[in-house]
C-alpha cells in the first residue's frame, strides 16, 4: 500500500468517524459501566455521540443511519424494535432545534441543553416501556445513569472537537 | 409586538428542526420518527409474516453483532486469563490443603443415583424432561444493568424451544426467552426479570429464586415463615413449573443482612459454550 492510499484511509476513517463510533456502539451493545457502592453505573455513550454530532456537524451523521442504529441497538438490547430510534430521533431534534437558535456556540450552553434533552428522552422511554410494554425497568437506575451521560459530556466534547480539527486540517491539506 | 416575534422565532425553529432536510440529509425527522412509531406497533404481532421477518432481521443483526464484537471479546477474555493467572497460586494452595476422596464421591453419587431411579419406579413417577442437550456457543454477550442476557448460535432451526433450560457443565445459567431461525436469546439467572421455582436441600423447602441484576448472587422468595435453610444449603431448579428441567444445581445459600441470598456457581462473566435442554 502506497504511502497516498494509506493517507486516503486514514482520511476517510477520520471522515466518517462519527458513523463509524455510532453502529460500533450500537452492534456490540457497548457500555462503560462499573461497580460502586453495590450499584451498576453506566454512561450511554451513543446520546453523546448523537447530540455532539448532530448539533456541531449535521452533514456526518444522516438521520436515516440514526434510525437504522436506533433499530439495531432495539435487537440486540431486546428492546421493542423502534424504541430507541424515536429516543435517538427525538435526540436528533432537540439538537437541530438548539442548532438553529444558536448564534455564538457554547459549551456550557450546550451541556445544559443536553441535559434536559437526556430528561426527556430518559422520560419518553421510560414512559414507553413501563405503560405500554410493561417491561420492567428501574427508574432509579435510568435516571442515574442518565445524570451519568450527562457528566462525561463535555470530555467527549472535547475529544469530538479535536476529530473536527484533525479532519479540518485533513480537508484543506487535500 | 416583540413576544410575537419571539413566538415567531421558535416556530420557525422548531418546523426547521423537524421538516427540513439538512444537506446530504435523505428523510426530515418527522417522517422518521412517524416511521419509528410504525415499526414499533409491529411489536404487537407476535405470530405470522411479521414475526417470520422480525426472526430473519434478528439473525442478520446477531451474526454481524458476533464479527464486529470480536476484538472487543478478546481483550475481554485475555484480561479474564490474566486475573486468572494472578490468582492461581491462591487457588492451588487452596486444594492442596482440602482433603478430597473424588472416587469416594463418585461412588456415593452413583449409589444415590440408582436408589433414587429405583424409589421413582417404585411410586410410578415419570420424567417429563428430555436428558438430551445441545452444545451451543455464545456468541453475543449483552450485559448492561436493564439486561444480562446471552445470544447462543441455534435456533428454532436446531429444535431450541421457548423456556427451557441452559447450563453450563452441570450448572444452570438461564433459560431461552427469544427463539430465532439461528439464534435465540438466554436470560440469565441474575437478571432482573429472571424468577425461577426452586427447592434448597438438603431441606427440601420450595423457593423462587428471584435475579438482582447482580452477577454474582440473587434472591430467594417465596419462603415459608418458619425458615430451616442454613447457610451453604444447595439449592436446585425443582422443575415444578414443567418446562425447566429439575435438579441442576444454581448455587449455595448466603446470609447477607438477614437477607438470604443464593451464591451462583456458575460465572456469567466467562461463560462460552453452553448446554441447551433439548
Amino acid at each position: 500500500m502506497t504511502k497516498s492510499n494509506i493517507r486516503k484511509v486514514y482520511h476517510n476513517i477520520i471522515h466518517t468517524f462519527p458513523l463509524i463510533l455510532l453502529f460500533v456502539l450500537a452492534f456490540t451493545g457497548f457500555d462503560l459501566s462499573f461497580f460502586l457502592f453495590g450499584n451498576n453505573y453506566y454512561f450511554n455513550f451513543i446520546y453523546a455521540v448523537i447530540f455532539y454530532w448532530v448539533l456541531k456537524k449535521p452533514d456526518r451523521l444522516g438521520y436515516g443511519l440514526i434510525f437504522l442504529a436506533g433499530i439495531i441497538n432495539d435487537v440486540v438490547q431486546n428492546f421493542p424494535i423502534g424504541i430507541s430510534s424515536i429516543n435517538y430521533l427525538l435526540l436528533c431534534s432537540i439538537a437541530a432545534f438548539l442548532r438553529t437558535r444558536t448564534l455564538m456556540p457554547n459549551l456550557l450552553y450546550d451541556w445544559i441543553f443536553y441535559l434536559i434533552a437526556i430528561l426527556i428522552i430518559s422520560s419518553v422511554n421510560y414512559i414507553t416501556l413501563t405503560l405500554i410494554f410493561e417491561y420492567p425497568i428501574k427508574y432509579g437506575t435510568l435516571m442515574f445513569s442518565a445524570f451519568i451521560t450527562f457528566l462525561i459530556y463535555p470530555i467527549l466534547s472535547k475529544l469530538f472537537d479535536r476529530i473536527i480539527l484533525i479532519d479540518l486540517r485533513e480537508d484543506s491539506a487535500k | 409586538m416583540a413576544s410575537d416575534t419571539g413566538r415567531d422565532d421558535f416556530v420557525i425553529a422548531i418546523r426547521s428542526a423537524f421538516l427540513k432536510k439538512g444537506t446530504r440529509q435523505k428523510f426530515s425527522l418527522f417522517t422518521l420518527l412517524i416511521i419509528s412509531i410504525l415499526v414499533l406497533s409491529l411489536e404487537y404481532f407476535k405470530t405470522g409474516p411479521v414475526d417470520k421477518f422480525r426472526s430473519i432481521t434478528k439473525d442478520i443483526i446477531f451474526k454481524a453483532s458476533f464479527f464486529i464484537s470480536e476484538p472487543f471479546v478478546y481483550l475481554k477474555k485475555n484480561y479474564y486469563n490474566f486475573k486468572d493467572h494472578l490468582q492461581m497460586y491462591d487457588e492451588y494452595t487452596e486444594l492442596k490443603n482440602k482433603e478430597y476422596s473424588i472416587d469416594a464421591l463418585i461412588n456415593e453419587n452413583k449409589f444415590y443415583k440408582s436408589e433414587n431411579e429405583r424409589l421413582k419406579k417404585l411410586i410410578d413417577e415419570k420424567n417429563i424432561y428430555s436428558k438430551e442437550y445441545l452444545f451451543s456457543k455464545i456468541l453475543l454477550d449483552q450485559q448492561s444493568p436493564y439486561l444480562k442476557s446471552v445470544i447462543i448460535n441455534k435456533g428454532f432451526n436446531h429444535g431450541i424451544k421457548l423456556g427451557v433450560a441452559v447450563k453450563e457443565k452441570s450448572y444452570f445459567v438461564g433459560k431461552i426467552i427469544n427463539v430465532n431461525f439461528l439464534t435465540s436469546r438466554v436470560l440469565l439467572a441474575s437478571d432482573l426479570n429472571s424468577k425461577i421455582p426452586v427447592i434448597i436441600e438438603p431441606t427440601g423447602t420450595n423457593a423462587i429464586l428471584s435475579g438482582q441484576g447482580h452477577n454474582n448472587f440473587a434472591e430467594l422468595e417465596f419462603l415459608p415463615k418458619l425458615k430451616k435453610i442454613k447457610e451453604g444449603n444447595i439449592v436446585y431448579t425443582s422443575g415444578v413449573d414443567g418446562i425447566i428441567s429439575e435438579a441442576i444445581p444454581i448455587g449455595k445459600v448466603l446470609k447477607k443482612n438477614e437477607n438470604l441470598l443464593v451464591e451462583f456457581f456458575v460465572d456469567f462473566n466467562q461463560l462460552k459454550y453452553v448446554k441447551v435442554n433439548k
